[in-house]
């Protein structure tokens, strides 16, 4: 019997290896940082040294959980985005490029990415 | 004869200033990162004294140039793969590198309050 083979290839039902998701993620990680990542970042630093009463309003804007949670969002795709990036300088350096160690990589990515934000989330909270 | 194909040669540089500004942003987090375990500054006072240091002002403007560079680096190869129509992606690619101007009169008024 003939196997039903996919026509073409559907990214959305295709199971995508490990280092592939690593990379689309970058990517998206990526763009989020650029907007609204970046104004974000620079209104935040311009509030924290404007005066005492801005630092205080940021204060109590970030202390909404719905803020709060924003605020570690951002930071784990902040932390995926470090740690992917500097997978890739390694990759360059042709650290790491074999199957294995690739997809070891990837997966300590990951949880470094996870580890963190749940560590640094903790602490923030 | 065949015309050698050569390309325009910006991919290249552009390849590598991703890099190096990437290893500028990373060592500056770094620093940071110590800063922040050895002595949090924990009020408006604390952060306005970290920031009153010059080193501190200029390594952050270091930091944010390097950022706003490879931030165009990586917005330009995302309009190119995604963005097919010329017009559109030309538009875009000029509101990055506008916006990114603009980002960068704004860190400087930030940092040395202009």
């Amino acid at each position: 019997m003939q196997k039903k083979r996919p026509k073409y290839l559907n990214l959305l039902e295709i199971r995508q290896p490990l280092p592939a998701v690593v990379s689309i993620l970058h990517r998206v990680s990526g763009l989020l940082l650029f907007f609204p990542g970046i104004p974000l970042l620079l209104s935040g630093l311009e509030g924290v040294l404007d005066s005492p009463q801005e630092y205080a309003r940021i204060q109590s804007l970030l202390a909404h959980p719905v803020l709060k949670i924003g605020l570690i969002a951002a930071l784990w795709f902040f932390l995926h985005h470090l740690l992917a990036g500097i997978r890739f300088l390694g990759l360059d350096l042709h650290y790491g490029i074999t199957l294995q160690p690739a997809r070891l990589t990837s997966k300590l990515v990951f949880a470094g990415g996870f580890v963190l934000t749940v560590l640094i989330g903790a602490w923030i909270w | 004869m065949k015309p050698a194909v050569t390309g325009a040669h910006y991919g290249l540089r552009d390849w590598l200033a991703q890099r190096v500004t990437a290893v500028i942003m990373v060592v500056f987090i770094l620093c940071l990162t110590l800063l922040l375990l050895i002595s949090p500054p924990n009020d408006h006072a604390g952060w306005k004294a970290v920031f009153s240091n010059q080193w501190m002002r200029i390594g952050s403007f270091l930091f944010l140039v390097s950022l706003f560079w490879h931030a165009w680096i990586g917005m330009r190869n995302i309009l190119m793969d995604y963005v097919h129509a010329t017009g559109v992606r030309l538009t875009l690619q000029i509101l990055v590198i506008l916006s990114l101007l603009f980002y960068t009169v704004w860190s400087m008024e930030i940092l040395w309050e202009l």
